[in-house]
C-alpha cells in the first residue's frame, strides 16, 4: 500500500516534467551553491593558515638595519649591528619570552663539498631557541645546543634537501662537510614547511660563525617567542626592546630603518579576526543562499499547487481527504529536495575536489588559497536542512491544497 | 435514496447575500433515471454541488440513503463521496496526464485499492464503455464522447449508488449525447444506480424518466413518463 502511494508521487512527477526540472533545479542549485561557497571560505581559511604555519605565530624578530634620521650629531646611514651583549641582555631581561636566539647571515662561504660533491646553500648561525621560531622538524640527530655555542664547535644541521643534494640515501650523521673549506660535523637533518627557501639552508652555531666567517661580535637578528598569544604583552617587549636597542646603539626612538621588529603575534591576531570574519562571511551567505532556496522550493510549490487546482479539486471529488492531498504535496516536495538536494551535494563536493586536484597538480601557489574543500557532515546537515525546510516551505501551499473546494477547482478552466 | 427538506443555500456576494436555493423539497428513488432542468441561475448546479458533498447547505436537512449529510467534516464528506457518488462532468475533468486506464482506476486507489487490482477492475469498466483498445491513451488523445465515456466509467468504478452527471452533454455534438444519455441509461437498468442528469437541453431531458424543474431556487414543477 505505501509502496503505492510512491508509485503515483513518482508517477505524477515523471509525467509533470518541466514542474519537477525546475524544482529539483532550484534546490540542486542552492545545495550546489553553498557547498561552493563554503568550500571556497574553507580554502581561504586553509591558505591564510597555512601561510602563518611557516613560522611560529608566537613570535617577534628583531632586526638591524641602517640608521634613518641624524641622531646626537651622528649622520642617517649608519649601520647598525647587534651584539652579543644586546643578546645577553635580552635573554635576561626581557619577561614572558622564551628561546631568545641570535641569528647571521654567513655570506661569501663560497661551496658546500662532501666528497666529491660540491653545491651552494645557504648558512646560518644561530643559537638552540631557533629551531623553535622557524617551527623545525627534526629528521635525525640534533639541533645546535648551547654546549655548541659556548665551545664554537664546527658542528652544522643540514635539511633534508641538503642531504639528498649531498649525501644521497647515505648516512649523513657525524660525517664532516666542507663549509669554505673547513670541516663542520653533520649532527642533525631537518625539514621546514616553509618553503623552498627555508630548506635550502644549513645552521652552525653563532659564535662558530662569528669566529671562523669574521663576523665578530655581530649580531644581524635576535628572535624570540612570547609565552602567550596576546597583543597588550607583545606590544610591551616590542617596546621595551626598541627602547633597550636604540639606547645601546645610539640611535633615535622611533628609527623603524635601524631597528626593524617584526611582531608575528599581532600580524597573527590580525589574520585570526580575519579568520572569523571570512566564517561568518560564509554562513550569513550560506544562510542566505539557503532561505532563498526554501522560498524557491516554497514558490514551485505554491506555483504548482495553483496550477493543479482542477486535478486536486478532481481528487477531491474521487473522494481523496484533506489529509491524502497534503501527504501527496508534501511527499512530492520531500522527494524532490532530497533527491536534487543529493544531487547538488555530489556535484558541488565534486567540482571542489576537482579544483582541489587542479591546483594540487598544477602545483600552483594561489596565494591564500588551498584545499577549498567541506567537512562532509556540514554539507548533509546543510541539506537536510534545506529538505526540510524546503518541505515545511510546501507545507503552506499543501494546507492551501487541502482546503481547495472541489467545485470551484472544477469550474475553474 | 435522496431526500431533501426545505434546503436552502446562499452565497455572500459583497455585502449582500445571494440566496441561491430557497427551501428544496425533493425525493429520488433508489434506481431512478433524474433530470433536473432550468435555466442559468436556477439554482441547479447548485443543488448537484449539495447532493453530491461537494457544498454545505444554510438550512433544512438533507439524507442521502437515510445518512443525515450536514456539516461534516471534509474527511468525511470525502469518505461518502468515494463510497456514494459518482461524478461526471461537463468538462470531463480527467487527469490529462493519466492515461484512460489510470483516470479510471483513480477513486479505487483512494479507497486503498492495489494497483494490479484497480487496474484490472479499470480494464473492466472501460470494456464496459466501449473503450478497452483506447486504455493505455492520454485524455487529449481521445474525441470529447471518448472522454465523456471514460468520466463515466470512473464515476462507476467505485460502484456508487448515485451518479451525478452535471451537464454531461454540454460539450458534445448531438448524436455524441445520444450515445452518452444511452450509456448512462444503460447503467441505470443494469447496475441499478440512481442517475441524475442536470441540463438545460430539452431533448436530453426528455430522454430521462423524470423531469424536475427548478427556477429561481424553488421547484417549480415534475414531469414523470
Amino acid at each position: 500500500m505505501d509502496f503505492d502511494k510512491w508509485t503515483e508521487i513518482f508517477e505524477t512527477l515523471r509525467k509533470n516534467k518541466l514542474r519537477t526540472f525546475l524544482t529539483s533545479f532550484s534546490v540542486a542549485w542552492g545545495i550546489f551553491m553553498l557547498i561552493m561557497l563554503l568550500g571556497f571560505g574553507n580554502g581561504l581559511q586553509n591558505g591564510a593558515r597555512e601561510e602563518f604555519q611557516k613560522d611560529a605565530v608566537n613570535s617577534l624578530w628583531v632586526n638591524s638595519g641602517k640608521t634613518s634620521v641624524a641622531y646626537k650629531g651622528m649622520q642617517p646611514g649608519r649601520r647598525i649591528w647587534f651584539t652579543n651583549e644586546d643578546y645577553e641582555l635580552i635573554k635576561n631581561t626581557v619577561t614572558d619570552v622564551v628561546n631568545v636566539t641570535t641569528r647571521n647571515n654567513v655570506w661569501d662561504v663560497g661551496n658546500i663539498t662532501y666528497k666529491n660533491e660540491t653545491s651552494t646553500f645557504d648558512v646560518l648561525s644561530c643559537n638552540a631557541g631557533y629551531r623553535y621560531l622557524e617551527n623545525l622538524e627534526l629528521l635525525g640527530g640534533r639541533f645546535i645546543n648551547d654546549d655548541d655555542v659556548d665551545e664554537a664547535r664546527k658542528v652544522v644541521v643540514i635539511s633534508d634537501m641538503v642531504k639528498k643534494q649531498l649525501f644521497k640515501d647515505q648516512n649523513a650523521l657525524g660525517e664532516y662537510i666542507g663549509i669554505g673549506g673547513i670541516p663542520f660535523r653533520v649532527i642533525g637533518i631537518f625539514t621546514d614547511s616553509g618553503g623552498e627557501w627555508d630548506q635550502r639552508r644549513m645552521y652552525i652555531p653563532i659564535s662558530t660563525g662569528q669566529k671562523v666567517f669574521k663576523q665578530i661580535n655581530r649580531v644581524q637578528q635576535i628572535s624570540m617567542n612570547t609565552l602567550t598569544l596576546d597583543t597588550a604583552s607583545s606590544r610591551k617587549a616590542e617596546d621595551y626592546i626598541r627602547k633597550l636597542l636604540s639606547e645601546r646603539h645610539n640611535v633615535a626612538p622611533h628609527d623603524f630603518a635601524a631597528i626593524r621588529i617584526h611582531n608575528n603575534v599581532e600580524e597573527y591576531l590580525k589574520f585570526t579576526g580575519l579568520f572569523r570574519n571570512i566564517r561568518l562571511f560564509v554562513w550569513a551567505v550560506g544562510i542566505l543562499t539557503v532561505i532563498a532556496g526554501i522560498v524557491g522550493v516554497g514558490n514551485i510549490m505554491t506555483i504548482s499547487v495553483k496550477e493543479r487546482t482542477r486535478e486536486i479539486g478532481i481528487r477531491k471529488a474521487m473522494g481523496a481527504t484533506p489529509f491524502s492531498i497534503v501527504r501527496m504535496v508534501m511527499q512530492e516536495a520531500v522527494l524532490i529536495t532530497f533527491v536534487s538536494g543529493y544531487f547538488g551535494l555530489i556535484f558541488g563536493v565534486g567540482l571542489l575536489e576537482l579544483i582541489n586536484f587542479g591546483v594540487e597538480k598544477a602545483a600552483m601557489d594561489i596565494g591564500f588559497f588551498r584545499n577549498p574543500g567541506v567537512d562532509f557532515m556540514t554539507a548533509l546537515s546543510a541539506t537536510g536542512i534545506l529538505v526540510l525546510a524546503g518541505s515545511i516551505a510546501g507545507l503552506i501551499p499543501a494546507v492551501k491544497a487541502a482546503s481547495i473546494k472541489p467545485i470551484a477547482a472544477i469550474r475553474e478552466e | 435514496m435522496i431526500k431533501t427538506c426545505n434546503l436552502h443555500k446562499s452565497y455572500p456576494m459583497g455585502n449582500k447575500k445571494l440566496h441561491v436555493l430557497k427551501g428544496i423539497d425533493l425525493e429520488i428513488e433508489r434506481g431512478e433515471f433524474v433530470s433536473v432542468m432550468g435555466s442559468s441561475g436556477s439554482g441547479k448546479s447548485t443543488l448537484l454541488n449539495i447532493i453530491g458533498i461537494l457544498d454545505d447547505y444554510d438550512e433544512g436537512e438533507y439524507r442521502l440513503d437515510s445518512l443525515l449529510i450536514k456539516n461534516l467534516s471534509q474527511t468525511k464528506a470525502a469518505k461518502y463521496r468515494n463510497e456514494f457518488i459518482g461524478f461526471v462532468f461537463q468538462s470531463f475533468n480527467l487527469l490529462n496526464f493519466k492515461t484512460a486506464l489510470e483516470n479510471v482506476a483513480l477513486p479505487l486507489y483512494y479507497k486503498k485499492v492495489s494497483r494490479s487490482k484497480r487496474n484490472k477492475i479499470a480494464m473492466e469498466y472501460l470494456d464496459k464503455v466501449g473503450l478497452k483498445d483506447w486504455a493505455e491513451h492520454l485524455p487529449t488523445e481521445l474525441s470529447g464522447g471518448q472522454q465523456q465515456r471514460v468520466a463515466i466509467a470512473r464515476a462507476l468504478i467505485a460502484k456508487p449508488k448515485v451518479i451525478l452527471a452535471d451537464e454531461p452533454t454540454g460539450a458534445l455534438d448531438s448524436q455524441t449525447s445520444c450515445e452518452v444519455i444511452n450509456l448512462l441509461k444503460e447503467v441505470n437498468e443494469r447496475e441499478k444506480v440512481t442517475v441524475i442528469i442536470v441540463t438545460h437541453e430539452h431533448d436530453i431531458a426528455g430522454m430521462t424518466r423524470r423531469i424536475i424543474h427548478l427556477k429561481d431556487g424553488v421547484i417549480d414543477g415534475q414531469q414523470a413518463f
